[in-house]
């Protein structure tokens, strides 16, 4: 396993492991780049994984201090946990439920596509479908997606039946068990699913893709990468022509270390890595690393989410097997006669008894709630994964007061929905609800959006540097040689779980960056 | 379809267990300890008050009432508190009083103590009146993890909790769903 000096500059640094991190890095290292990937997280492997929510969330997720505003539901439930991702090495692909969806070709030209909407700051990507398709092939090959590259769909659990006999009843046409990055057969040296129902947690059988036992372990393996955990970078540094020239992080004791880099790549999520470039400002950079246009942090999307969950007569038991079981895609288009922009997905999700009782109805006791919870084998539920409009004044800043144990200001994340999210999200309630209902839900609820999961657009693309952040291919505008490599160079966030769209970036970025290596551009 | 085993398991001793898996601990109470006035579990206690400890749980119970759980779930649920409140004066003071302004409440509008109260409905109207209150915030917050993070509530609301070492539910029912038409 390489091992890397601090002082050595010839080191491609990457800020995160997750699925644009932990992508990046292999794709570096195979291509021949020494490669330093610096996560914030501790490195819990496969057997480490606990089948307990509670548990588990203590063990992966991210809960260092943050804060929240905005009139979003979650800033009154959950005022200090604005996002439910990870860290730990591997990052948000520990947990992400597997769903690897491709965008559609309009998908990459909303602005075009839906016309101005005011107070939205909609773009175009710099970017079409088919110069992404290549990637999306080899990031689908790369995970496994079932349904796609010859490989079987997943089998569906009892919640999948739920929903695809309500969709059957409501006239929808395209539904199935998805497109998972979840074994449905042995593939590249992984087992199959074995449904256990505990995606969320970690998958103890290694059969959902994650960058823990997939990417970062191939990547180390060609002995060019090395990875360091509990490693929390405090900001990126430049030299005096103003390229990025490291990084000082917090190791595992605490104490500040420097590492030189010749490509800095940043990849610790939408909140983290506008917060890093935010808390790297200096007086060539007095607003930010790389913000010259003042869009880091801003355009702050999350999907327009929510959950239906239903109670029937009968058992539904919908928590064995996997989380996300099941999608509907037919409400996954553009058709502004539903009274909004965009489309959504309806895709099964399943929660334990503990999370149930945190989320189903933040805030409510009483019997109704207990009769709800009484009901619970009785119950199946869908996620709503909708395109959010990005807005100005939704964005990631730096909290004034509240600091992280460094000293450093924490990130503040201010969301308000736009009333096409709200119209959307309505639309898709109502949806959910008469499709249990057309097959038997005595009761419904319409359940908040959870703390966000998906966390897109604060480093967006764009063709111009003033509309945005980072060029077609991730890198800065302001700067030659600092990347960014996560779901924050979204520009937009169409209705699709991101993961598949992140992996495909890294892989395209991983050519462009060994490309211009190569000719001696960086 | 295959069902679970909702029956619960009898546990003879009282033990609290450290908060390993969420906000708030978790403690297992002892079969037949219930909820009333003059309960003899809540009379051993290192900080709370016996009376503030009773009116937590009936508060509890209210406040997620599931009629198929013994008393002792909910004792269960707020027993964490005596431990808590020993080194913690503020979370002490909060519990303390919040419990002795229900029962004011309780008095001012029925004339009895808040445990003392029969009627749910009685109780209920009272726990309302302290629906805005940081002591009922509290109290509520918590008790979503310490009473729906108990083993033996996930067996009573038919969850069947980690699967991994029973080989997932691959051959135990995952697809086992027979009542509707296949879509």
């Amino acid at each position: 396993m390489a091992r890397f000096d601090l002082t050595d500059d010839g080191v491609v640094v990457i800020i995160g492991s997750g699925a644009g991190g932990g992508t990046l890095g292999n794709e570096l290292a195979q291509k021949g780049a020494r490669v330093v990937i610096l996560e914030a997280g501790g490195r819990h492997e496969i057997a480490d994984f606990i089948n307990d929510e509670w548990a588990s969330f203590s063990q992966l997720a991210w809960a260092d201090a943050r804060t929240t505003g905005g009139s979003w539901r979650v800033h009154e439930d959950f005022p200090n946990l604005p996002a439910w991702i990870v860290k730990a090495v591997g990052g948000t692909t520990t947990h992400w439920a597997g769903a690897s969806l491709r965008f559609q070709d309009w998908e990459f030209k909303a602005r075009t596509r839906y016309g101005a909407i005011k107070g939205a700051t909609l773009l175009d990507w710099p970017l079409t479908l088919a110069e992404l398709e290549p990637y999306y092939a080899r990031a689908e090959d790369r995970m496994g997606v079932t349904g796609t590259q010859g490989i079987p769909r997943l089998p569906g659990n009892n919640n999948y039946k739920v929903l695809a006999a309500g969709a059957k009843r409501l006239g929808y046409r395209e539904f199935h068990t998805g497109n998972m990055a979840i074994n449905s057969e042995p593939r590249a040296g992984r087992t199959s699913c074995r449904q256990l129902g505990f995606c969320f947690q970690g998958c103890k059988m290694g059969a959902k893709w994650s960058t823990l036992y997939t990417e970062i372990p191939a990547g180390e393996a060609t002995g060019r990468l090395e990875v360091r955990p509990n490693s929390m970078v405090l900001r990126i540094e430049h030299d005096t022509r103003g390229r990025a020239s490291g990084v000082v992080y917090a190791d595992a004791e605490g104490r500040q270390q420097r590492q030189r880099a010749r490509i800095v790549c940043v990849a610790g999520n939408s909140i983290e890595s506008p917060r890093l470039l935010l808390n790297s400002a200096s007086s060539l950079f007095p607003d930010g690393m790389a913000n010259s246009s003042g869009q880091v942090g801003r355009n702050y999307m999350r999907h327009t989410t929510g959950s239906v969950y239903a109670i029937f007569e009968r058992p539904v038991h919908m928590y064995r097997g996997t989380t996300m079981a099941g999608i509907i895609r037919d409400e996954s288009r553009h058709d502004p006669r539903r009274g909004f922009a965009g489309g959504y997905e309806l895709e099964t999700l399943s929660l334990g008894v503990p999370f149930l009782a945190a989320f189903l109805e933040p805030g409510a006791w009483g019997r109704g709630f207990a009769a709800a919870m009484d009901a619970y084998d009785h119950m199946a539920g869908l996620w709503i994964v909708g395109e959010d409009m990005p807005q100005a004044r939704n964005r990631v800043t730096l909290d004034p007061e509240v600091k992280d144990r460094y000293g450093l200001p924490v990130a503040s994340v201010h969301v308000d929905d736009h009333r096409n999210d709200i119209a959307m999200r309505d639309h898709a309630y109502g949806q959910g609800r008469a499709l249990y209902e057309a097959v038997g839900a005595t009761r419904s609820f319409e359940t908040t959006p959870y703390p966000s999961t998906h966390n897109l657009g604060t480093n967006r693309m764009s063709e111009s540097p003033r509309d945005g952040v980072v060029d077609r291919w991730g890198k800065a505008h302001d700067l030659p040689n600092l990347y960014v490599s996560d779901g924050s160079q979204f520009t937009t966030g169409a209705a699709c779980n991101p993961t598949l769209t992140i992996v495909a970036l890294a892989i395209r970025q991983a050519d462009h960056i060994t490309g211009r290596m190569a000719r001696g551009e960086v | 379809m295959r069902g679970t085993d909702k029956r619960t398991t009898v546990r003879r001793r009282v033990f609290l267990r450290g908060a390993a898996t969420g906000p708030a601990a978790v403690a297992v109470a002892a079969a037949g300890m219930t909820i009333g006035p003059e309960a003899a579990w809540a009379t051993d206690l290192r900080s709370l008050k016996p009376a503030t400890m009773t009116v937590l749980a009936r508060a509890a119970r209210d406040i997620f009432p599931h009629d198929r759980f013994p008393d002792r779930f909910y004792i269960a649920a707020v027993l964490p508190y005596d431990d808590q409140a020993a080194g913690d004066a503020a979370l002490r003071t909060l519990l303390e009083d919040g419990a002795a302004r229900l029962d004011a409440e309780a008095r001012r509008r029925f004339g009895k103590d808040y445990i003392r109260l029969p009627a749910e409905e009685q109780r209920v109207a009272v726990l309302k009146a302290a629906e805005t209150t940081p002591f009922f915030r509290k109290l509520r917050g918590d008790l979503v993890v310490s009473l729906y993070n108990q083993k033996e509530v996930w067996a009573k609301l038919g969850y069947e909790g980690s699967s991994h070492e029973h080989g997932g539910y691959l051959h135990r029912g995952f697809n086992d769903l027979d009542w509707l038409p296949e879509a």
